[in-house]
């Protein structure tokens, strides 16, 4: 359908300073380095939920947007019994062992204040601990084994072939959207993402059960992934082809979300490390410690992450904010392999944003895409079509995406974001998606050997556009790494947005460890992931 | 020289018009037959169906081309209501560097009970709304969001402390009309703090009506579906004015 030749990543097309690319990834360690010892010696009210999820403390009283999930009201309890300093997961299974034994039922008992959980001693101490590793342990096997049963399920009925088309949909109405996914599968797309409702980010709480109603989107509940999932795997059986389902671990519920989606064995997250705090205004040290603990949920559900730095180039021009992206992918990519996420599971992100009145802006975009391509070799990269510059000119918008998809089939991008016409108009026609689907497949197909026959010219405008941004990108590390990456935030270095290392949504939830802090899920998957 | 005018293809008064819709119709004569009739009905002629397309098994895509039988006659148009220009990104950063000539501050904030604070930052925020880039984006707004569940009294010492220029009040979730009250609250405490009169205080939600904006108090009130750029346009446009009265 794409194209008589197989998919291939075209690589050493470009001379690269191989020098200047080791100093980045040299430079992006260091500057990671301090993120690092921040995610490991602290936790925050997100993981401490995401943990008692895992430990089956799933749902609430009642399902519902509005309603506050169990999880949330046993984190709540415990920090004011007990404190939040030695983790959740003691108290929670002390008073678990020392009830009746359900998890479900002493959490509800805790929501309804019957029962306070409290941090025990000695053997009562043992006992909790013992039952809250168990549960860990059986929580990870189920990752575990959402993982090979996906394994099985692509071996058996087949993978999709690259690049893989990606498709958004958004009614807010899980019910609405599955049909829409279905057909979208069958329309010949690859990834459906389920756009999440606005404002998802900033709640502090998941909402439980299916939903019928969101802004612009549909919320992130474990239900509406169950359904969802459950829906394609129906549609994959039928063509023969293995769709995956993508959602968003961003927000003040990161880690709670990846846990969800690993369960119920969702293939691909939006997971950024900088995102929320630029452009949701979210406290930096939250996001740097909640993106930890998901990654290496992700790393062991065989998840790809999609990072985000398409939108360094939608609010910034995106020829001045190339270095922007690289740089940024580059802590992305350092951010994830200390969270045990190897590359094969990264899908970083970029975008074809430069203004189209820019002279020769096709041979940058096509710089670009080729640097990229050949600064991360073992990664996927996601590939977002035009959204600035598209206007109400569908037929203009039409020819951009285009030749956004063959900037993208001449680079070897291996997620292909459809472009629709109508963006920035209205929410997708059923006859937009088809036509972007025309338009990718006309290209792909067209296009399958052209980027195992492209040469770029030494020195020429492609070699020389892709030694500058690498250029820019290592003094941007540079400086970056001199003041270190709190400061480089505060000072507005990224997307030109300021935040203060206090500020932003969600710090009150950040905690350090204390003495004694137990956390049996963090530990084991630690191990498993091999960042211990 | 005449006033009433058709469409132009590429000849004075053939009335050309192109359309493209989806009918929920198997791709087939039956589904030509169905865009054919439909496109008479629209009121055109010379009708060609020149494109049909299955999209999936029950639905046919459609371009068509037909000449229009509607004329209008420019003269019988009303004027455009002069309310406020709807200015482009460039125009509000530019009109605020000219006349202003400092940054325009905005204080935004949900007041009473409700927690939401989708609306307002939908508004504020860098990521925006639809596409559309919040106030953040802006290099010539500063924004400062108090977020949710902020009293009259702390956005009134937020307005003084900062010299706001203008404040917006979100409001999304409601109940017996809390909406209102909540606005007129600030309202009042601004009136009261002696600062309603030098700033341009607006509000928005999805239960607003923008022919609310007299009985609230409001300069402005914003409903349903609004986007970042309509607001800071506006804002741009109402502040300058306010500075020249």
């Amino acid at each position: 359908m794409k194209g008589p030749r197989p998919f291939h990543r075209p690589l050493g097309r470009l001379r690269i300073d191989t020098e200047a690319l080791q100093e980045c990834r040299a430079l992006a360690t260091e500057i990671s380095g301090p993120i690092v010892e921040l995610a490991s010696t602290h936790s925050t009210v997100s993981i401490e939920r995401a943990t008692l999820r895992l430990g089956g403390v799933e749902g609430a009283l009642e399902d519902g947007v509005e309603t506050v999930p169990l999880a949330n009201r046993v984190v709540e309890a415990v920090g004011a019994a007990a404190g939040l300093e030695r983790g959740v997961a003691v108290p929670f299974f002390h008073t678990v062992e020392s009830g009746c034994g359900d998890v479900r039922t002493e959490a509800e008992r805790i929501a309804r204040r019957e029962v306070t959980p409290e941090w025990p001693e000695g053997v009562d101490l043992e006992i909790a601990l013992e039952r809250a590793r168990g549960e860990a342990a059986a929580a990870l096997r189920r990752i575990e084994a959402a993982r090979e049963d996906r394994e099985r399920t692509i071996e058996r009925i087949g993978d999709a072939p690259k690049p893989w088309f990606y498709e958004i949909v958004a009614t807010g109405n899980i019910y609405e959207d599955i049909p829409q996914a279905q057909a979208a599968a069958r329309e010949g797309c690859d990834i459906i993402a389920v756009i999440r409702s606005t404002g998802q980010s900033l709640l502090d709480y998941v909402p439980s059960g299916a939903t019928t109603e969101g802004f612009a989107g549909t919320f992130a509940t474990q239900e509406n992934f169950r359904l969802m999932r459950s829906a394609l795997d129906e549609v994959s059986e039928e063509l023969g082809r293995y769709i995956r389902l993508t959602n968003y671990a961003s927000g003040l519920c990161m880690p709670e979300i990846a846990a969800m989606a690993a369960v119920e064995r969702l293939d691909m997250m939006l997971n950024d490390c900088m995102y929320g705090i630029i452009f949701r205004d979210i406290n930096m040290q939250r996001t740097f410690v909640d993106q930890h603990f998901s990654r290496m949920i992700h790393s062991l559900a065989g998840i790809i992450i999609n990072t985000g730095e398409d939108n360094y180039l939608t609010t910034a021009s995106a020829i001045e904010a190339a270095h922007t992206v690289l740089a940024s992918q580059l802590l992305n990519e350092r951010l994830a392999l200390a969270a045990g996420l190897p590359s094969e599971q990264m899908g970083l992100g970029h975008a074809f944003e430069i203004d189209p009145e820019e002279g020769d802006q096709i041979t940058l975009e096509l710089a670009h895409a080729q640097l990229i391509r050949e600064c991360f070799p073992d990664s996927l990269l996601k590939y977002m079509p035009p959204t600035k510059h598209m206007t109400g000119n569908i037929f203009q918008g039409f020819l951009y995406d285009g030749l956004f998809n063959l900037v993208g089939a001449l680079t070897g991008q291996d997620i292909i974001l459809l472009g629709m016409m109508s963006e920035g108009v209205h929410t997708p026609f059923l006859s937009d998606r088809d036509l972007a689907l025309e338009n990718a497949r006309y290209v792909f197909a067209g296009a399958s050997s052209l980027a195992g026959e492209l040469a770029f010219a030494p020195d020429g405008a492609v070699e020389r556009r892709a030694a500058q941004v690498l250029e820019e990108t290592r003094q941007m590390l540079r400086k970056v790494a001199d003041i270190g990456m709190f400061a480089a935030i505060e000072a507005g270095m990224f997307a030109d947005t300021v935040r203060s290392r206090t500020g932003g949504k969600g710090s009150d939830g950040v905690f350090s460890k204390g003495r004694g802090y137990v956390n049996p899920v963090a530990e084991e998957l630690e191990m498993k992931v091999g960042v211990r | 020289m005449s006033t009433v005018i058709r469409p132009y293809g590429d000849e004075t008064g053939d009335g050309a018009v192109q359309l493209s819709f989806t009918l929920p119709v198997a791709h087939g004569e039956r589904a030509r037959q169905a865009a054919l009739a439909l496109v008479r009905d629209m009121g055109f002629e010379r009708i060609q169906i020149v494109h049909m397309k299955a999209m999936g098994t029950a639905h046919t895509f459609v371009i068509a081309y037909g000449a229009t039988s509607h004329s209008v006659d420019l003269d019988t148009l009303e004027a455009p209501d002069r309310g406020h220009p709807e200015l482009s990104y460039q125009e509000v950063n530019r009109l605020i560097q000219e006349k202003l000539k400092r940054r325009l501050v905005v204080v935004g904030a949900c007041t009473g009970t409700d927690a939401h604070t989708v609306g307002l930052d939908a508004i504020l925020s860098m990521k925006g709304f639809a596409g559309d880039k919040g106030l953040e984006y802006f290099p010539e707004i500063e924004v400062v969001n108090m977020g949710a569940q902020v009293t009259p009294d702390e956005i009134v010492s937020t307005t003084e402390k900062e010299a706001a220029d203008a404040v917006l009040i979100s409001q999304v979730v409601t109940q017996r009309d809390a909406h209102i009250l909540h606005l007129k609250e600030v309202r009042d405490a601004l009136v009261e703090a002696g600062q309603r009169d030098r700033l341009v205080l607006v509000g928005g939600g999805p239960r607003f009506d923008p022919a609310q904006a007299p009985e609230l108090g409001y300069d402005r009130i914003f409903g349903r579906g609004t986007r970042p750029s309509e607001v800071a346009s506006y804002l741009a446009w109402a502040v300058t004015e306010k500075m020249s009265e």
